[in-house]
């Protein structure tokens, strides 16, 4: 590791007043982070720890639930109304990682943190331009069977590794944050960015600006919610393809549907296709997969992930079919 | 100074940031039962308690834990008794070489009491279930974060296996 000072922040004010102080990352469970500046793929001059940060969850009366970005990942798998409300996103939680991992990540720490592509790892042997701007994509070409089918560009085709985004997504969270501007706040979806020529920016946030909250609107339907984790072990590993759902059926008929998938893109991919085709159509396996074949048609295959193009369409419909309680064969 | 407790023993932090809690237990307090494994999260060898909570001390910076009370594989026998996991793991057969033993012990003991406060795990079929109860497959499920390469996985989980049942028949 490069040297670097350590500061703990006391508010969130105090922590976006530290960081101005100097080239400065937050430091939340530190299980990415501090992995990366081990292999000096990151370098902060100084880490502001906020950690001590709320970390409340809050379950309001009208449906809604507000997490504080400290919270650790296990805390919201485990909250009661979380369970109750939203099971997609205990699921998604408890499907990533491991035990250790989830006791010290933090909400905002997950939500910011990098792509596990092993080229943007690889700091001597690998061209990256998401670690070197302008560098090139050893990717593209190389080994790339967990990469991106959906909104990659020339310049990168790295994954976003979240679990528990995926599920925020569907769920429509907002992420509120705070700068040296002061507070706003923008949709989960409209957070990570897509590649295209600027992969070294992985989101929307300006210099400094601090995940402070996640709020997660009422969804009564989200009752009825899954997620499906598909990987190459059966435990602690990443996504080749994730899918969180819930659905809205009414006398047969789709009312509503949340869909969001993990695994295939560099952001957490909201499925708004396959959900504006599925609305109002039966809840039927013909419906699921023509939902699911809109959401994929303009995925594209690199040498080694063309299995993922498939791979989502069938995870779509089986978790579709599996909450809409039936049980014919994607 | 900022100090931290080591097994009910306070201890001064090291001025230096970049001492992970791992460094800091074996190379500055010669407490060498917690291993180095793969130092990048992703085999549990380094495995300690924090407050009681499992945590991958490779990937803590030291100072982050700066009044914390950490628990490593020493502190768990008492009065000359090993920790009835301990013996149950020798009982057993829970390991070989015996490399990953301090952190597969110390992440059972922290799964041990995450599973009593109902903790759901990716196998949990019911999530509204307040009690779950600590099958083979919720056991492996929540060791996953544990590897050990000389394959003593079915005795590590008879092992602890063994020891929730006897627990849960002490418990009033």
């Amino acid at each position: 590791m490069t040297p670097f000072t350590y500061a703990r922040a006391r508010d969130a004010g105090d922590a976006v007043r530290l960081v101005a102080l100097a080239d400065a990352s937050y430091l939340g469970g530190g299980t990415n982070l501090v992995d990366l500046m081990r292999e000096t793929v990151a370098r902060p001059a100084a880490l502001v720890d906020v950690t001590g940060l709320s970390s409340a969850i809050e379950a309001r009366p009208d449906g809604s639930i507000l997490i504080g970005a400290a919270a650790r990942n296990t805390a919201v798998a485990e909250h009661h109304a979380v369970r109750q409300r939203f099971p997609l996103l205990s699921r998604a939680i408890v499907s990533g990682a491991s035990a250790q991992i989830r006791n010290m990540a933090t909400v905002g720490g997950n939500i910011l943190q990098r792509t596990r592509c092993t080229y943007f790892y690889d700091n001597e042997g690998s061209r990256c331009n998401k670690r070197e701007p302008g560098q090139g994509c050893d990717a593209i070409g190389g080994f790339n069977r967990m990469h991106a089918v959906l909104g990659a560009s020339s310049a990168c085709i790295a994954t976003h590794p979240s679990d528990m985004c995926v599920a925020l997504a569907a769920l429509g969270a907002i992420v509120h944050l705070q700068g040296a501007g002061g507070a706003r706040s923008l949709p989960l979806t409209g957070l990570h960015r897509l590649p295209e020529d600027h992969p070294e920016r992985d989101t929307e946030l300006a210099p400094g600006e601090l995940i402070t909250a996640i709020e997660l609107p009422p969804l009564p339907f989200a009752t009825r919610s899954a997620y499906r984790k598909v990987r190459d072990r059966s435990s602690y590993a990443f996504a080749l393809v994730s899918v969180a759902a819930a659905l809205d059926v009414d006398g047969g008929i789709v009312r509503d549907v949340r869909l969001a998938l993990g695994g295939v893109a560099h952001k957490p991919w909201r499925a708004w296709k396959a959900e504006g085709t599925l609305k109002g159509q039966p809840a039927s396996i013909d419906s699921f997969r023509a939902a699911a074949a809109a959401e994929l048609a303009d995925a594209t295959a690199q040498s080694g992930n063309g299995f993922k193009i498939g791979l989502a369409q069938r995870t779509m419909v089986a978790v579709l079919q599996g909450l809409a309680g039936r049980e014919d064969q994607p | 100074m900022p100090t931290i407790s080591i097994n009910g023993s306070e201890h001064t932090l090291p001025p230096d940031p970049r001492v992970s809690l791992l460094d800091f237990l074996r190379e500055h307090l010669h407490l060498s039962g917690t291993k180095v494994g793969c130092n990048q999260g992703a085999c549990g060898a380094c495995t300690i308690l924090a407050d009681g909570e499992r945590i991958l001390s490779c990937l803590a910076l030291a100072v982050q834990y700066e009044g914390r009370a950490i628990t490593t594989v020493e502190g768990l026998a008492a009065d000359g008794q090993l920790h009835p996991l301990q013996q149950a793991f020798i009982e057993h057969d829970g390991f070989q070489c015996g490399y990953c033993t301090p952190g597969q012990i110390c992440s059972a003991i922290g799964m041990a009491a995450e599973l009593k406060r109902g903790v759901p795990s990716h196998v949990t079929d019911d999530l509204a279930a307040s009690e779950i109860a600590p099958s083979h497959d919720e056991i492996r499920e929540r060791m996953s974060g544990n590897l050990c390469r000389c394959g003593a996985h079915n005795g590590i989980v008879a092992a602890i296996n063994e020891q929730l049942a006897a627990a849960a028949q002490e418990a009033p």
